[in-house]
């Protein structure tokens, strides 16, 4: 099979990712919506891999896996110790540098 | 390729939806059907080690990092409505749709040409192949990626850690503050009523009822009784007087009859 569809739906994927960074307010789902993106660009990586016949497309995409987790581990702490101190995890809520 | 046509529709469906649902439970399900989906999809491109690796590392632990933390942080902490950038979302809707065409017109009108396949490359197995790779050519990254786990670890460890700033209540301290609360504010020292006691359930949501029947308010969490999850219990109430009265009626006529069967015996 051609691997078209694949990317087509990588990119699908991606753009309805982006688009949920961007319209979402709620940090955690923001979050989910970086790891849709990271899950796309893998399945890019995993399809390129089939076209070129090696697998160091697989390699790059076990490399944002261990990247991704690390990132989630982070960031979810991150949003907590905001919403311990701010009680929200809203994304417009934590502006203090705007003052 | 069945899977893929299958598996394709229901993916962005459940994307779109993850973008739209309102509570981020919904959400974090909606994701998770995705990754599985995307790792059924890895399976059928010949990546069978990044198949089990996508399961077991996004849907086991990704996700379940994602609930926990959502169970942490409440899970009613719904998104608000107030742009705090006028437009900003129509914007966001519109350039995500010519995004979306963009890439997917780039990507159909390019020609690869006919797929190679990884029949070569996977003729030791797939695993092994990974392997080969990932300690000749990028053993270097794959060190690198050792410190970046310790330097995650810690740091959510650094970033969740709470420091206490008085000194944990002793068992004793919290029996002196319960005899304060009973002498300046006639609090009952005694442990709260369990919940259901004397109902017809046990479940945390039945409140215990009184001698009196009526539900004892002590009984049931706060927490419940703000989401208004609390049973009714007014007709098990009704219930129950129903049965006493009936035991009342048949009570001298049971205990004749165990005085009988004694005599028998």
């Amino acid at each position: 099979m051609s691997v078209t569809p694949f990317l087509v739906l990588s990119g699908l994927l991606f753009s309805i990712g982006a688009m949920g960074v961007l319209v979402r307010r709620n940090a955690i789902v923001v979050f989910m919506c970086v790891e849709l993106m990271l899950n796309a660009s893998n399945l890019a990586f995993v399809t390129f891999a089939r076209q070129h016949g090696n697998l160091d497309g697989q390699i790059a995409a076990f490399f944002v896996m261990v990247v991704a987790a690390a990132e989630v581990v982070v960031g979810l702490a991150i949003i907590m110790t905001i919403f311990r101190t701010r009680r929200s995890a809203s994304v417009d809520d934590a502006s203090l540098l705007k003052y | 390729m069945i899977a893929f046509w299958i598996l394709a529709p229901l993916m962005v469906v459940c994307a779109l939806g993850m973008v739209v649902v309102r509570k981020a439970v919904h959400s974090a399900l909606l994701l998770a059907v995705v990754m599985v989906g995307l790792a059924v999809l890895y399976a059928a491109q010949d990546a069978p080690f990044l198949f089990a690796v996508q399961i077991i590392v996004y849907t086991g632990a990704v996700l379940m990092l994602f609930l926990f933390v959502l169970m942490l942080v409440g899970v009613d902490t719904s998104d608000s409505m107030v742009e705090t950038l006028p437009g900003q979302r129509v914007a966001a809707i519109v350039l995500g749709v010519l995004f979306a065409g963009l890439l997917v017109v780039a990507v159909s009108q390019a020609t690869y040409g006919a797929a190679f396949g990884l029949e070569a490359a996977n003729a030791d197995g797939n695993v092994p192949g990974v392997a080969q790779l990932l300690f000749s050519k990028y053993v270097f990254a794959f060190e690198v990626t050792s410190a970046l786990l310790i330097t995650a670890a810690l740091g959510a460890m650094l970033l969740a850690h709470r420091e206490r700033l008085t000194p944990k209540a002793t068992q004793r301290d919290m029996a002196l503050q319960r005899m304060r609360d009973y002498a300046e504010r006639g609090v009952h020292p005694g442990p709260l009523p369990s919940p259901g006691m004397l109902a017809r359930h046990n479940s945390v949501d039945t409140p215990a009822l009184l001698p009196d029947g009526t539900p004892s308010e002590l009984s049931i969490s706060r927490v419940m009784r703000a989401h208004g999850t609390v049973r009714d219990v007014s007709h098990d109430r009704l219930i129950a007087a129903e049965v006493e009265s009936d035991t009342k009626q048949l009570g001298p006529s049971r205990t004749q009859d165990r005085q009988d069967e004694a005599g028998e015996r």
